[in-house]
C-alpha cells in the first residue's frame, strides 16, 4: 500500500514466519501502524486525534459490555439497575461515570479531527472516501449516543427518546407511522427501551467495522499534512513506528489526564441534573437539552420558526437539523479549490474561524432558554452555518488566489517552516 | 532507496539521507531508559486498570448481604422434610426418626468417603434436626429424597437423579461420584420452633 | 462543472430564504420581565467536608444527618436506593445496623407465609429503607395532593446540590409585600425564594433550635440540622464519592508521570529529525 518505499514486513523468528505464511495478520498490523507506513514527517498536534478516537471507542466498548453484564433494559427496573450498578457492584460506579464521560470525550475528540480536516482540506481528492466513511462514523456515533443517553431512563432520557422520535413525525404523511414504528408504541417504553439497548449494544461494533474502512481508505493516498502538498519522495516521510506510536503515546496521555480529572472529580459536570430523576412520562423537565455534543444541531432545529413556503416550520428545522449534517457528506465536490490547506487558502481562512465560532455559538444557544433574543441570534448563526457551506465554500473556492505552495514537505519543514504548517493565530502563540 | 530503517529496534532510528543523526552516542543508554520506561509504565496502567474490570464480576454487595433467614420447623414431622431457600439455593430441613438416627450411628466412620458423625452434623440437643443444603456436591444438582414420596436411594437419605450420587440418614455421601457429605449451612436455634440460617 | 457550484447555492439560499423569514415574521419583542426571575435566590455558599478533590465525609456530621432524616423527613420522604446494611459506610457498626434496622418505626411490606395476606416485619440489615406511605397515591393523599419526592438522589437531582437543600430548608420567609398577587403562594403552598417557582408545597420541616437531640452534644440549631442532613444526602446520592476522590488522586499522578514519560520518550525517538 501507499509509499513504494515502505518498509517491507520481513519475520526473522521461525514462528513468525510459520505465522506469516498461514495468518499474516501480523504483516496487516506492521504495514497499517508499524514501520510500514510512511506517514509524512510534518504531521502536527492536530493528527493525534485520529487515534485518540479509536482510544475513545475503545475505552467506550470495554466499558460497555462490562455495563450490560449489571443493566436491566426494563422501564420499571432500569432506572434502579443503574444505581444498583452506582452502590453495589464492585467499581461500578468508576465502570459507569468512566462510560458516561467517555462519550463526551469521545464527541470532544471526533469534534477536532473533524475541523482539522475542515481545517487542512483532508476532505479533498484523493482522501474523499476516507471523508465520506468518517461523517458516516459521525452518523453512527450520534445515533449510539441518544440511544446509550435513553437508557438510564431518568427524566432526559424518556424525554430525550420523546422529542428526537419526534423528529421523525415532522415528516408529511408518513412520519407518525414511522415514529410508532421506531418507538414500537405510542410513547416511549419498554419495546423502545429495549430496542435501543439492542442497538446501542450492536452500533459500537459497526462503528469498528467502518472505522477499518476509514484507515484502509485513508492508507491508499496516504496521510495528509498540515502543508496539504503531496509526499514526493522518501525524505518527506517517516515511518509510522516509532515516530508517530510515540507522539500518540504522549497525546493519548494527556487525553487520559484531562479524562480522568472529569471522571473522578466532576463525574456529572456535564450531565444534567434531570437525569437523576426516573422517568415520568405525566411530567416534562422545566429546561430539557440533549447532550452537550448535539447542542450546535439542536439550536439549528430550534431557530426555524416561520411555514416558509408549504413547508411547516417544524419540517424546515427538522430538514435543516439533519441537512446541518448531511451536508458534509458533499463536502468535496462543493469546496473546488486545488489547494488543500488552509494555510495557503487566505480568504478560505478567515470563512473557517469565522465558521468554529458560528458552531460554539450555536452550541451555546442550543442549551440557553427560548427567548426572543436567543431564538434570533440561532436564526442568525444558522444562516452562516448553511451559508458558509452551500454559498460561500463554491464561490470563494473560485475566487480565491492562493499563496505559493512550498515545493515539497521537507523543503517546509527544512525552511524553518513549521510555523506555517500550525493553523494561524495557534502558530503565532508558540513562536 | 534512500531511507535506512531497523523495523526491529525502534531505538535505531531511520536515518533519512541529507540529514544529521544522532550526534551524541553516549546518549544512547539514557534514551533507551526513557522509551523502557514509559512502554513500562503503559503496561502497569493497562494491568492495573484490568484489576477493577474484573472484580465488577464477583458478587455485588447487594447478593452478598443477602437476608438470613427464619425457618418456622414447628410443622415438620418426625420423619418428612421441608426444602427452603436461602442465598437462592435449596436447603432440606429433615427431622429425623429415631430408627434413621441409629442406622446413622452405626455406620462406622471408617467406611465413609467423607468420615463425619451425626452429632458433627447436627447441634447439641437437636440430634434429630438435619439441616443441609439441596446441592449435590458432585456437580449442584438438588437430590431426591426432601418431598414426600421421593426417591431417598438405598441408604435411605437423599438421592441425586442427575448422576447416581448416594446419600445416607445423617447426608453423608455412600455411594455415586459425590466427593463430599451435603453441606451443613450455618444455623442457630432461635428457638425449639425456630431455626436461622445464615 | 457549474452545476457543481450552482447546486449547493440554490439549496443554500432555501435554508437561507426560509431563516430570512423566520426572522422577518417571528416577533421579536424584548423580553417581559420575569417575577420569578426578580425574587428567586442562588443558594447559600455553603461548604462541606466532602468539597473539593480531597474531600471525605465526616461521618459523625452524616449521622447527625440520618438522625435528622429519621426524625423530621422521614415522616413523608423516603430514601428508597438505601438500605440499612449501607449505613455501616457512615460508622455505624454491624449490630447497630442490625438494631437500627429492627427498631426502624416503619416496618417492611412483607406477606404473611400462611395466610397470603398482606402485612409488615421488622427490618433487616440487606433491607431498603422503607417509606412511611404504601404507594404515591397514598403520599400524594396524606399532602394535600403533593408527593414528596425520593430523597437519595436529591443531591445530583437539583441544580445546586446539597448547598440548595440547606438553602431551601433554612428559606422559608414571609411573603415579600411587593410580590405580585399571581406569584403569591396559594393555599397549602409556602413561600421560598430559592424554589424554582417561589412557591413549594412542603410546609417548613425545621422550625424550631433543639428539634432533633444529638447524641454527641451538638446543639440542634436549626441551621446545624439543615447543614447535616444536606450533608446526609451527599452520601445518599454519591455514596462511593471517597473511593472516587481517592482512586481520582492515584490515578491522575500516575497518567502526570506517564505523560511526562511519553513526552520525553517523544522527543527521544524525534531527536535530530526536523518537522
Amino acid at each position: 500500500m501507499s509509499f513504494p518505499w515502505a518498509e517491507h514486513y520481513a519475520p526473522k523468528h521461525p514462528v513468525m514466519r510459520w505465522l506469516d505464511e498461514k495468518l499474516p495478520l501480523p504483516r496487516l498490523v506492521y504495514s497499517a501502524v508499524g514501520p510500514g507506513y510512511p506517514v509524512p514527517r510534518n504531521l502536527n498536534y492536530f493528527w493525534n486525534f485520529g487515534i485518540l478516537a479509536g482510544l475513545a471507542l475503545g475505552i467506550q466498548i470495554v466499558s460497555g459490555i462490562i455495563l450490560a453484564m449489571h443493566y436491566a433494559a426494563n422501564g420499571t427496573v432500569a432506572f434502579d439497575s443503574v444505581e444498583h450498578i452506582m452502590r453495589d457492584v464492585n467499581s461500578g460506579w468508576l465502570i459507569r461515570y468512566a462510560h458516561m464521560n467517555g462519550a463526551s470525550f469521545f464527541f470532544i475528540v471526533v469534534y477536532i479531527h473533524i475541523f482539522r480536516g475542515l481545517y487542512y482540506g483532508s476532505y479533498k481528492a484523493p482522501r474523499e472516501m476516507v471523508w465520506l466513511l468518517g461523517v458516516v462514523i459521525f452518523l453512527l456515533m450520534m445515533a449510539t449516543a441518544f440511544m446509550g443517553y435513553v437508557l438510564p431512563w431518568g427524566q432526559m432520557s424518556f424525554w430525550g427518546a420523546q422529542v428526537i422520535t419526534g423528529f421523525f413525525s415532522a415528516i408529511p404523511v408518513v412520519g407518525e407511522p414511522i415514529r410508532e414504528w421506531l418507538l414500537g408504541g405510542f410513547a416511549p417504553d419498554n419495546a423502545a427501551l429495549n430496542r435501543f439497548f439492542s442497538l446501542h449494544y450492536l452500533l459500537p461494533f459497526v462503528i469498528a467495522g467502518v472505522i477499518v474502512l476509514h484507515i484502509w481508505s485513508l492508507h491508499i493516498p496516504g496521510s495528509n499534512n498540515p502543508t496539504g502538498v503531496d509526499v514526493q519522495g522518501p525524505q518527506d516521510t517517516v515511518p509510522f513506528h516509532p515516530y508517530y506510536t510515540a507522539k500518540d503515546g504522549f497525546g493519548a496521555g494527556v487525553f487520559l489526564v484531562c479524562y480522568a480529572l472529569l471522571t473522578f472529580f466532576a463525574p456529572n459536570y456535564l450531565g444534567h441534573p434531570d437525569n437523576y430523576i426516573p422517568a415520568n412520562p405525566l411530567s416534562t423537565p422545566a429546561h430539557i437539552v440533549p447532550e452537550w455534543y448535539f447542542l450546535p444541531f439542536y439550536a439549528i432545529l430550534k431557530s426555524f420558526t416561520f411555514n416558509f413556503l408549504w413547508i411547516p416550520a417544524k419540517l424546515w428545522g427538522v430538514m435543516a437539523m439533519f441537512g446541518s449534517i448531511l451536508l458534509l457528506f458533499f463536502l468535496p465536490w462543493i469546496d473546488g479549490s486545488p489547494v488543500r490547506s488552509a494555510n495557503y487558502r487566505p480568504l478560505y481562512q478567515k470563512f473557517f474561524w469565522i465558521l468554529l465560532v458560528d458552531v460554539l455559538i450555536l452550541g451555546y444557544l442550543g442549551q440557553a432558554e427560548v427567548t426572543p433574543m436567543v431564538v434570533l441570534a440561532s436564526q442568525i448563526c444558522a444562516i452562516y452555518y448553511f451559508s458558509h457551506f452551500l454559498i460561500i465554500l463554491p464561490i470563494v473556492s473560485r475566487i480565491e488566489r492562493p499563496l505559493p505552495l512550498p515545493n515539497s514537505i521537507t523543503e517546509s519543514v527544512l525552511h524553518g517552516e513549521a510555523a506555517e504548517a500550525a493553523p494561524i493565530g495557534l502558530a503565532a502563540a508558540s513562536h | 532507496m534512500s531511507t535506512i530503517t531497523n523495523a526491529e529496534d525502534p531505538n535505531q532510528r531511520p536515518a533519512v539521507i541529507g540529514e544529521e543523526t544522532d550526534p551524541h552516542g553516549e546518549g544512547v543508554r539514557r534514551r533507551d531508559f526513557i522509551n523502557i520506561a514509559a512502554v513500562s509504565f503503559a503496561g502497569v496502567g493497562a494491568v492495573a486498570t484490568v484489576i477493577p474490570l474484573i472484580n465488577q464480576m464477583n458478587p455485588s454487595a447487594d447478593v452478598l448481604a443477602l437476608a438470613q433467614i427464619e425457618v418456622d420447623i414447628s410443622k415438620i414431622a418426625t420423619g418428612s422434610a421441608i426444602k427452603t431457600v436461602w442465598r437462592k439455593q435449596p436447603v432440606f430441613i429433615r427431622n429425623l426418626t429415631a430408627k434413621e438416627i441409629a442406622e446413622a450411628d452405626a455406620v462406622p466412620l471408617s467406611a465413609l468417603r467423607d468420615p463425619q458423625t451425626l452429632e458433627e452434623r447436627t447441634k447439641p440437643g437437636k440430634k434429630n434436626w438435619l439441616i443441609t443444603l439441596g446441592v449435590c456436591t458432585h456437580l449442584g444438582c438438588v437430590p431426591l429424597g426432601a418431598g414426600a414420596g421421593e426417591n431417598k436411594g438405598p441408604y435411605g437419605g437423599y438421592f441425586c437423579p442427575c448422576h447416581g450420587s448416594q446419600y445416607d440418614t445423617a447426608a453423608r455421601i455412600r455411594g455415586g461420584p459425590a466427593p463430599k457429605n451435603l453441606v451443613v449451612p450455618e444455623y442457630a436455634f432461635k428457638s425449639d420452633t425456630t431455626v436461622q440460617i445464615g | 462543472m457549474l452545476a457543481r457550484i450552482f447546486a449547493p447555492i440554490v439549496v443554500g439560499l432555501g435554508f437561507v430564504t426560509a431563516l430570512v423569514f423566520a426572522i422577518l415574521f417571528t416577533p421579536h419583542d424584548a423580553a417581559q420581565p420575569n417575577v420569578v426571575e426578580e425574587f428567586h435566590k442562588d443558594p447559600k455558599a455553603i461548604h462541606y467536608a466532602s468539597d473539593g478533590p480531597l474531600g471525605k465525609f465526616d461521618r459523625q456530621q452524616l449521622q447527625r444527618g440520618f438522625q435528622v432524616y429519621q426524625e423530621v423527613c422521614s415522616a413523608c420522604h423516603s430514601i428508597r436506593l438505601v438500605h440499612f446494611r449501607d449505613l455501616e459506610e457512615i460508622g455505624f457498626t454491624k449490630p447497630e445496623v442490625k438494631a437500627i434496622a429492627k427498631q426502624y418505626k416503619i416496618e417492611q411490606p412483607s406477606i404473611n407465609p400462611d395466610t397470603g395476606e398482606a402485612t409488615t416485619r421488622k427490618n433487616l440489615p440487606s433491607d431498603p429503607i422503607p417509606w412511611n406511605f404504601a404507594n404515591e397515591i397514598a403520599a400524594r393523599a396524606a399532602n394535600n395532593n403533593a408527593l414528596p419526592p425520593d430523597l437519595s438522589l436529591m443531591v445530583k437531582a437539583r441544580e445546586g446540590g446539597a448547598p440548595y437543600i440547606y438553602s431551601l430548608l433554612t428559606g422559608f420567609a414571609p411573603v415579600p409585600a411587593n410580590l405580585p398577587a399571581s406569584n403569591r403562594p396559594a393555599p397549602n403552598l409556602h413561600y421560598n425564594p430559592y424554589f424554582a417557582n417561589l412557591n413549594i408545597a412542603m410546609p417548613p420541616p425545621l422550625t424550631a433550635d433543639g428539634q432533633v437531640e444529638y447524641s454527641d452534644g451538638t446543639k440542634a440549631t436549626v441551621d446545624q440540622m439543615a447543614r447535616d442532613v444536606s450533608a446526609f444526602l451527599i452520601w445518599t446520592a454519591e455514596p462511593k464519592l471517597e473511593a472516587r476522590h481517592r482512586a481520582g488522586i492515584g490515578v491522575v499522578i500516575f497518567l502526570l508521570i506517564a505523560t511526562v514519560l511519553a513526552y520525553m520518550s517523544y522527543r527521544n525517538i524525534w531527536a535530530g529529525k526536523k518537522h
